[in-house]
């Protein structure tokens, strides 16, 4: 029942792929229709989870109630993974070795078994330590890798009490894996020290943050993420590793690249374009670590011979999650004698089709002490479309002027006819 | 001068049809009742929520969220964005945060806005904040060096810009709406043969060797016949009823000026 209804949707999200975009490269199509959208929820079940804040009520209590009901409420097709963190061992009590290496998954990611979900939730007992980089890299072990987004949901009141590895670190590492991972964090009546913590975790993978104060807003928030986790899971870039010169640069088709680029580097691709097609590019680096509060980016359009046709830059200061610029170019020697040509450019006259270097380069610089690898995200799309010629002239008119010309234009008409009628019968009436 | 309402009323009635046909075709297939409000927010470009003029958003957030929603704009159109926000409790912030809409083009360029406010600073006091952007009007045609608003996808992004410790994650109330208003599209006559729609499919990396083929997204959004025809006629454009009126202008005054030196008594007695 389940494998035709996963059928059936997957056939829906081909059908609508398909209507939407045209007929998608085969291997798109593959990926998209087979695998149904991946969540895993994280829980803390730290000894700071008892204290009694959310309404009144522990926190994990109210951290039960909103996995029950986000359980119940839970999309056909969604699989939904629960993983908890510190259950076992007590802190403090327990040895570090053995608290920080205390996380284990309650319900595996699949088609769930919503009773025995909810019974494994309702056995949580809050009691240990806080290993949230390794619950991290567990959780994203636990989804897998493929081509579809997956959803890390992470619920924590208390920072990382078994740092290294620094959870925010853990997180641009598996950013940077290219599994297409999010991660969502939710504070639940964090101080200052966690929000921050939550925050980094949540903007190196491009998730959101939200501080948690009452239970409603908890199961809400959670229905929120598994609900967007379903409906924009299926459209991720390829990956790609740019060049560092034109000549080595990876060729390109039209669709969505992602990469990574450090401060200062440059990063090359080549598309190819033919006279009377139109390149079109842009280009978005994401700001994923503390940075200095001014930068740029700049995507560069240049021939082979590393002549530029145009660019595309912006340029910011302050909160921001990605910084974006983009380009058009068409090729418009197509008038052109072809001899000339290819006196002027031996690499063009080789092939019909020219080839256009894409070079993408940032002024991003960040405060001493911040790590530098891995790069930061980039995400490049790339299409060639038949490019629009200029057109000529308007062939109507418009305005006053254009009225009183013509108006005047009627009425010397009108008079030098009517004169030479005149001229005319006067002349006949003579003879 | 009787001829001129017979020959008015075709072309009239042309006008109407086309002029009705227009919006329609500039807006996409449009479903027979869109939904008045939408519930949902993308979080990046690749996930913004489709948004058509004339629709709400409305939705719960977190402070410090990247709301992201693309609308589609036809030549000619100039379009409006307004944002509400209903702003967490005075309670729960500890200072001023700075809001603001950022518009970006198909290709991810930010277009400038003519009317604001972009950016807004909500004091601790207040409880609203209001958000606006005015584009400029959308060119039908615009040099590929240049960054013109052309026909496409346009993406809109709220965020907040500043925020003060311990002002992130609070909930925030947003309501989105996108308004339109039409206009005559310049260059008239000109069109885009591809409206600025940003790629959404994974790519291909090829052999550097491969012969470059004819991709399917640009044979299908070569220009049909029918659509060049369309171009011809873009009605609603005034330049027709201008010269058309400047034709019978001519005519009449032709026809006065004729009467004029033929039977000047007739005027001056």
């Amino acid at each position: 029942m389940i494998m035709r209804r996963r059928f059936a949707a997957g056939l829906l999200c081909l059908l609508a792929a398909l209507t939407m975009f045209g007929v998608p490269p085969a291997s798109a199509a593959k990926a998209t229709a087979t695998e149904p959208p991946k969540v895993e929820l994280v829980l803390d079940v730290s000894g700071s989870m008892r204290a009694k804040d959310i309404d009144g009520r522990s926190r994990i209590s109210a951290a039960q109630q909103s996995f029950d009901e986000v359980v119940d409420a839970l999309p056909g097709e969604t699989q939904l993974g629960i993983r908890v963190l510190g259950s076992r061992y007590r802190y403090p009590g327990s040895s570090k070795t053995v608290g920080c290496r205390d996380t284990e998954q309650i319900s595996p990611v699949g088609p769930m078994n919503k009773t025995e979900a909810k019974a494994a939730i309702a056995t949580l007992r809050p009691t240990g330590w806080t290993p949230i980089g390794l619950a991290l890299r567990a959780a994203a072990k636990d989804l897998g890798a493929g081509e579809t987004t997956r959803r890390i949901v992470l619920i924590t009141d208390g920072e990382d009490t078994c740092a290294p590895p620094d959870p925010c670190d853990v997180a641009r590492e598996l950013a940077a894996q290219g599994i297409h991972l999010v991660i969502d964090t939710l504070g639940l009546n964090p101080n200052q020290k966690v929000q921050q913590q939550l925050t980094c975790i949540a903007n190196a993978t491009g998730g959101t943050y939200t501080t948690v104060q009452h239970q409603q807003q908890l199961t809400s928030r959670l229905n929120q993420l598994v609900r967007r986790a379903g409906s924009t899971y299926q459209k991720t870039p390829r990956q790609v590793a740019g060049g560092a010169q034109c000549a080595n640069a990876p060729v390109l088709s039209p669709g969505v690249y992602t990469d990574r680029e450090q401060f200062g580097e440059h990063r090359v691709y080549r598309v190819p374009v033919s006279s009377g097609q139109e390149l079109r590019a842009s280009v978005s680096v994401g700001l994923d670590r503390r940075l200095n509060p001014d930068y740029g980016v700049l995507l560069r359009a240049t021939s082979q011979d590393g002549q530029e046709l145009v660019r595309g830059t912006d340029a910011g200061s302050g909160r921001t999650d990605v910084l974006s610029t983009g380009l058009r170019w068409s090729d418009q020697r197509s008038g052109e004698p072809s001899g000339q040509e290819a006196s002027a450019s031996p690499s063009a006259s080789a092939s019909p089709a020219g080839t256009v270097c894409l070079v993408v380069s940032n002024s991003f610089s960040a405060p001493p002490g911040v790590r530098t690898a891995p790069g930061m995200p980039l995400e490049l799309t790339v299409d060639v479309v038949p490019s629009s010629p200029a057109p000529s002239g308007p062939d109507l008119g418009r305005g006053w002027l254009l009225l009183v010309v013509l108006a005047a234009a009627g009425l010397v008409a009108g008079l030098i006819l009517g004169w030479l009628a005149r001229w005319r019968i006067a002349i006949w009436k003579e003879n | 001068m009787r001829v001129t309402p017979l020959l008015g009323l075709p072309v009239a009635t042309a006008a109407l049809a086309l002029a009705t046909a227009g919006p329609a075709f500039a807006g996409g297939k449009a479903s027979p009742k869109p939904r008045r409000t939408i519930g949902t927010a993308g979080t990046s470009f690749l996930t913004a929520t489709t948004v058509r003029p004339g629709q709400t958003a409305r939705l719960s957030a977190s402070t410090g969220d990247y709301l992201y929603w693309q609308f589609a704009a036809a030549a000619g159109q100039t379009d409006q964005v307004a944002v509400t926000l209903t702003l967490p409790s005075e309670t729960s912030r500890a200072g001023a945060a700075t809001w603001t809409v950022d518009v970006f083009d198909g290709l991810r360029r930010r277009q400038a806005c003519t009317e604001g406010p972009q950016t807004v600073a909500a004091q601790p006091g207040t409880a609203k904040a209001e958000l606006h952007c005015t584009l400029r009007q959308i060119r039908s045609w615009a040099e590929p060096w240049s960054s013109d608003p052309l026909p496409g996808t346009y993406y809109v992004r709220l965020s907040a810009v500043g925020l003060p410790d311990q002002g992130a994650g609070l909930p925030v109330d947003v309501r989105l709406r996108i308004s339109a208003k039409n206009g005559n599209a310049e260059p008239s006559g000109a069109h885009l043969k591809a409206p600025l729609a940003p790629a959404v499919n994974p790519g291909a990396t090829t052999a550097p060797e491969a012969a470059p083929s004819v991709e399917p997204s640009a044979v299908s959004s070569a220009p049909k016949p029918i659509q060049r025809a369309k171009s011809w006629f873009s009605w609603p454009s005034t330049r027709w009823w201008w010269t058309i009126g400047g034709g019978v202008l001519a005519a009449a005054m032709g026809v006065a000026g004729y009467s004029l030196t033929r039977h000047p008594r007739r005027w001056f007695s």
